[in-house]
């Protein structure tokens, strides 16, 4: 029970009479890379905002950090991390008032935001940035800072809502190491993104197909159950199913 | 024939050199990619070359004409699909069509052909408000408000970014479609993969070009012979490979690791070196580098993966 991160048991929302999550039921475990997959319109964002506690399920059941999503959405929020392509760092503070600001926020203590603002910045070679605003780092810079802060609080479980989109392929790798080294601390991470080659780096892969999940497995095992060679083959021959309109 | 040229194009923002000495170009009826990270300067070559705005210095045509002194000229003949959304979020699908063919002094019947294979999959929706749509409809409907009045150059800025892989091949078996027309396509990109649909490609960064090409070209020219390296435990392996004194380069691709050697050393010697570290399921396999693997590899970032 204890390395069960996330947990979800016919997990549903619906819109009107539009089933957005159509009974998804996965678990995550402590220190796992697990990848969320699936076309646009197939659901994920929806279900992620109901594992961070931002929409409330339909039906079903889930819990994330050890909450229930449903009945203590607030303190779902506070055991979590999140990170978008989208980055959520204030471009009018300097780098460390990023770091104080979001420490702060998740209510860590002054003497642990001072000396964790020191590793972090010493293992992003980001010293010598301390005090420069956020805008003018270059795009590769923020993106790693981002993900810093994301788990600046600790959290058991960060979610990555597309986080390499759009950067460059050698920033993009070395983004993927600071994932492992993430894991590696025992953080589990939950990431969606359009990028296959990124799948084969998980740990597991789930794949969404109109609201339900139609293939979770090691990205090996699920090349091997699809007869493919790489998990775009596998993508494809799930997502061409995809019936909804929608997208 | 050209249908776009561009010549020592130079842009900055401040103190922030967006393009330095940019050339370019490209002839009829090509699919030319401009293909680079987010911040290397795609959208403002776009935006100069869209008659949007002004370089520093250097000149540009398209189809022989000026972007400064012809600029109203080009804008009847080129159609622009921004990176971001720019329709009219309160109008529908219909009027947002109607406004554009109709600015254009056209009608969406005159030229419904060359947009049928794209507008039929959101015509069931012509009656909803284009800020209502998902995100590939309001792709597909960018597209078609940017294709009604039969440009000669269309230029397409990120298209396919946050599209999933199947949606990004339906969106380019769409573009081959319209190349089949005659249309010129200026296309931007950050996913390498795209690459190799488009007949001719330039790889930008830092507002720079670093190679312009054909993508079969640009993966000939790639100097060294590249190796796929597997095998259990791929998590350690990236340490291994780094530590491996006689690797040049090595970067993740997906399920195997692309690996380059140093002159004297072969494959049979990192297999040993491996095998030494008691890895089991080894396999390292000679292959054909990918457009990817020549962007990192002319890239200028001081990084070899090691």
């Amino acid at each position: 029970m204890e390395n069960r991160v996330i947990y979800t048991e016919n997990l549903t929302k619906r819109f009107g009479n539009f089933t957005a999550v159509d009974h998804i039921s996965f678990e995550v475990e402590k220190g796992e890379i697990f990848g969320f997959l699936g076309a646009n319109g197939a659901g994920k964002t929806t279900a992620m905002r109901m594992l961070c506690g931002l929409s409330h399920p339909t039906s079903g059941k889930g819990s994330v950090a050890g909450f229930d999503i449903a009945r203590e959405p607030e303190k779902v929020k506070q055991n979590i991390g999140y990170m978008s392509q989208k980055f959520s760092l204030y471009e009018d503070l300097k780098v460390w008032e990023n770091l104080r600001l979001f420490g702060g926020i998740y209510g860590m203590k002054d003497k642990k935001i001072v000396s964790k603002t020191n590793e972090i910045l010493q293992e992003l070679g980001l010293e010598k940035e301390r005090e420069t605003l956020v805008k003018s780092l270059p795009l590769g810079w923020k993106q790693k800072l981002s993900f810093s802060v994301s788990i600046f609080h600790e959290p058991k479980v960060v979610f990555l809502d597309e986080p390499t989109g759009g950067v460059d392929p050698v920033t993009r790798r070395q983004f993927w190491e600071l994932i492992y080294q993430a894991a590696e601390r025992g953080i589990t991470v939950f990431v969606t993104t359009h990028y296959m080659d990124e799948a084969e780096y998980c740990d597991r892969v789930s794949i969404m197909v109109d609201g339900k999940i139609e293939a979770l497995d090691s990205p090996k095992n699920l090349r091997q159950q699809f007869g493919a060679t790489t998990m775009d083959d596998v993508f494809q021959q799930l997502a061409r199913k995809a019936t909804r309109k929608a997208d | 024939m050209v249908a776009l040229s561009a010549n020592n194009l130079n842009k900055s923002y401040g103190t922030v050199q967006a393009l330095t000495d940019l050339s370019l170009e490209v002839q009829k009826g090509e699919i030319y990619g401009i293909i680079g990270p987010d911040g290397a300067g795609k959208t403002t070559l776009f935006r100069i070359l869209t008659t949007l705005l002004l370089a520093d210095s250097g000149t540009a045509t398209v189809d022989g004409l000026d972007v400064v002194k012809d600029y109203k000229q080009i804008r009847k003949i080129i159609g622009y699909m921004p990176g971001k959304f720019s329709l009219y979020q309160d109008l529908t699908v219909e009027e947002n069509l109607t406004f554009f063919a109709t600015v254009f002094h056209t009608t969406i019947e005159e030229n419904y052909h060359l947009i049928e294979d794209i507008y039929k999959q959101i015509e069931p929706f012509k009656d909803r408000r284009a800020g209502k749509l998902s995100g590939g409809m309001k792709q597909k409907l960018a597209l078609s408000c940017a294709l009604i009045h039969k440009p000669t150059v269309l230029f397409l800025d990120e298209p396919t970014t946050g599209v999933d892989p199947v949606s990004r091949k339906e969106f380019w078996e769409m573009l081959m479609r319209l190349k089949s027309q005659g249309i010129t396509i200026i296309v931007s990109t950050p996913y390498m993969d795209e690459a190799t649909l488009c007949d001719r490609i330039a790889l930008i960064q830092d507002g720079e070009f670093l190679k312009v090409d054909t993508p079969q070209n640009i993966i000939a020219d790639y100097p060294h012979t590249l190796w796929a390296v597997q095998a259990s435990q791929m998590h350690q392996l990236l340490k291994d490979l780094r530590d491996c004194p006689f690797i040049q380069s090595s970067f993740s691709f997906g399920e195997t690791f692309h690996v380059t050697l140093n002159n004297d050393a072969t494959p049979g010697q990192l297999k040993d070196f491996l095998a030494e570290k008691s890895y089991s399921d080894i396999a390292i396999q000679e292959i054909e580098p990918t457009v990817e693997d020549c962007f990192m590899l002319l890239s200028k970032k001081e990084n070899n993966g090691k």
